[in-house]
């Protein structure tokens, strides 16, 4: 049996740039920055103040008053974002929907720790018989999939994945795996996160990971610049619908683009830092490149994983040069955390958006705060300023601790 | 001071996401008003904030009805 081809024919996002795909969209094509200080908690003794947070979110024209006060954070946001895309999709309205192959795949990389931290401090306080019985259903990670199953009644596959930065990627290219095998004709997938909670920035931090640069939080974001210090810690959740091609044909629905490679590799190397020659990252592209039966020098675009940390961007470039060769000098790569942010287990879906949105509109989105390129970070960047181009083919990196790599790789859907 | 009633309804109202005008005195928790086992253990939990009391388990399952729960922090504070 050759492979199922899978396209995307729904999209939802929360991002610090906007409560939807289409007012994110926007931001990144003006090179606007999401960042900001910090509110949702007191961060005054921290040494990182800023964020990416989501901002005038109406939770009640979304979920009902028990989702809203029953379920931490980054459900509430996965939620949302799997309803824009369902919604989007107009899945709603094919009769011919069959739901027992309609799965779900959105994880999160740390999940509920808002609300771990608001019941350890109510049992510490008052004792175990006061630790609320939504405890669990409102914090672990599964329970984005397992609220989409109930809300659209979709019986299929249903999983999240849970690798850190990577998240997002993973799930994406597993339910992309789950259609083109046969298991589904239709997945929800994507990731979700809500981490910038006191312990979440107080641990970020500690491991040294987080831009200090408070007193200017638009500019803290700034991959591959010299005075980059570290990546910024963001909310939200990506996302989307995939569909087997004759499936999303026979219904006559609106096609973004086409999944066409995925690939997975890890470091072997350190919990948390990449090693210098990204030959992890690389691995992960080729194994991506392989699948999607393309020659390298078919990539016009890469969204980089690209956080802004010294050793990561490094990394990525290096990556990049040994997997694409004089082809690295041709293709343009950016990065969009520059405006976002770091959504952590949210990046990848996110992410995969941009790159599907770049391909629909042919536009390739700016990396902001590239004043002055650091040594080694010699690529197309695509400074400052979207810029419009002909892609054809786009690539998407992500990495997480634990040295865990995923690439995804879309392709322009000419009908 | 608002009476015993008028907060219990209140509490209800809040943890299990239902309109005022749909709590009766006689309403269910389960059958009436949608409430699952989780839900019921946390508005066993939320009145006993509110009435500053102890609810011992084997009580707690023997509130059916509102009206119960109004008969039995009456009885106990």
């Amino acid at each position: 049996m050759g492979k199922r081809r899978v396209v995307i024919t729904g999209m939802g996002m929360l991002s610090p740039l906007g409560n939807d795909v289409k007012s994110t969209w926007e931001g990144i094509q003006a090179g606007r920055s999401g960042i900001g200080m910090i509110d949702r908690f007191d961060a005054t003794d921290y040494n990182t103040r800023i964020g990416g947070a989501i901002k005038d979110l109406d939770l009640d024209a979304w979920l009902s008053s028990k989702e809203a006060r029953k379920l931490d954070a980054f459900i509430h946001y996965g939620l949302i974002a799997a309803q824009q895309a369902v919604d989007d999709s107009g899945l709603d309205d094919y009769d011919g929907l069959d739901k027992e192959r309609v799965g779900v795949a959105i994880g999160s990389g740390i999940g509920g720790l808002e609300y771990i931290e608001k019941t350890v401090l109510t049992m510490d306080k008052s004792g175990p018989r006061k630790v609320s019985p939504f405890f669990v259903p409102a914090s672990v990670i599964n329970m984005i999939s397992g609220n989409a199953a109930i809300r659209f009644g979709f019986k299929g596959p249903n999983i999240a994945i849970v690798t850190a930065c990577t998240t997002g990627t993973h799930n994406i290219g597993y339910a992309a795996r789950t259609i083109a095998y046969g298991d589904a004709d239709v997945m929800l997938a994507g990731g979700s996160e809500m981490a910038t909670t006191r312990t979440g920035v107080a641990a970020f931090s500690a491991a040294r990971a987080l831009s200090t640069r408070n007193d200017e939080p638009e500019k803290a974001s700034r991959p591959w610049d010299k005075d980059r210090d570290g990546f910024v810690l963001s909310d939200g959740a990506g996302v989307v619908v995939l569909e087997e091609l004759e499936h999303a044909k026979a219904r006559g629905a609106t096609i973004y683009g086409e999944v066409i490679g995925f690939g997975m590799s890890d470091d072997a190397h350190h919990i948390t830092a990449p090693p210098e020659s990204g030959e992890g990252a690389a691995r992960s592209m080729v194994n991506a490149i392989r699948d999607a039966g393309i020659s390298p020098d078919e990539v016009d675009y890469i969204n980089a994983h690209g956080t802004s940390t010294q050793v990561g961007d490094v990394a990525e470039v290096a990556a990049v040069r040994s997997v694409f060769g004089d082809h690295a000098d041709k293709l343009a790569m950016s990065s969009t955390k520059s405006m976002t942010g770091h959504l952590l287990g949210a990046a990848g879906a996110v992410e995969g958006i941009f790159s599907v949105l770049a391909l629909r509109d042919g536009i390739l989105p700016p990396t902001i705060n590239l004043e002055n390129a650091d040594e080694g970070c010699d690529l197309d960047f695509v400074p400052n300023k979207a810029r419009k181009s002909d892609v054809r083919v786009a690539l998407s990196n992500s990495f997480g601790f634990g040295g865990t790599n995923g690439t995804l790789i879309f392709r322009r859907f000419d009908a | 001071m608002s009476t015993v009633e008028e907060r219990v309804k209140k509490i209800v109202c809040e943890q299990l996401g239902v309109k005022e005008s749909e709590v009766q005195n006689t309403s269910s928790f389960v059958e009436d008003l949608g409430a699952d086992s989780l839900d019921t253990v946390e508005l066993v939990m939320a009145l006993e904030e509110e009435f500053e009391t102890e609810i011992p388990d084997e009580e707690a399952e023997k509130l059916g009805t509102v009206q119960d729960a109004i008969d039995y922090i009456v009885a106990h504070t």
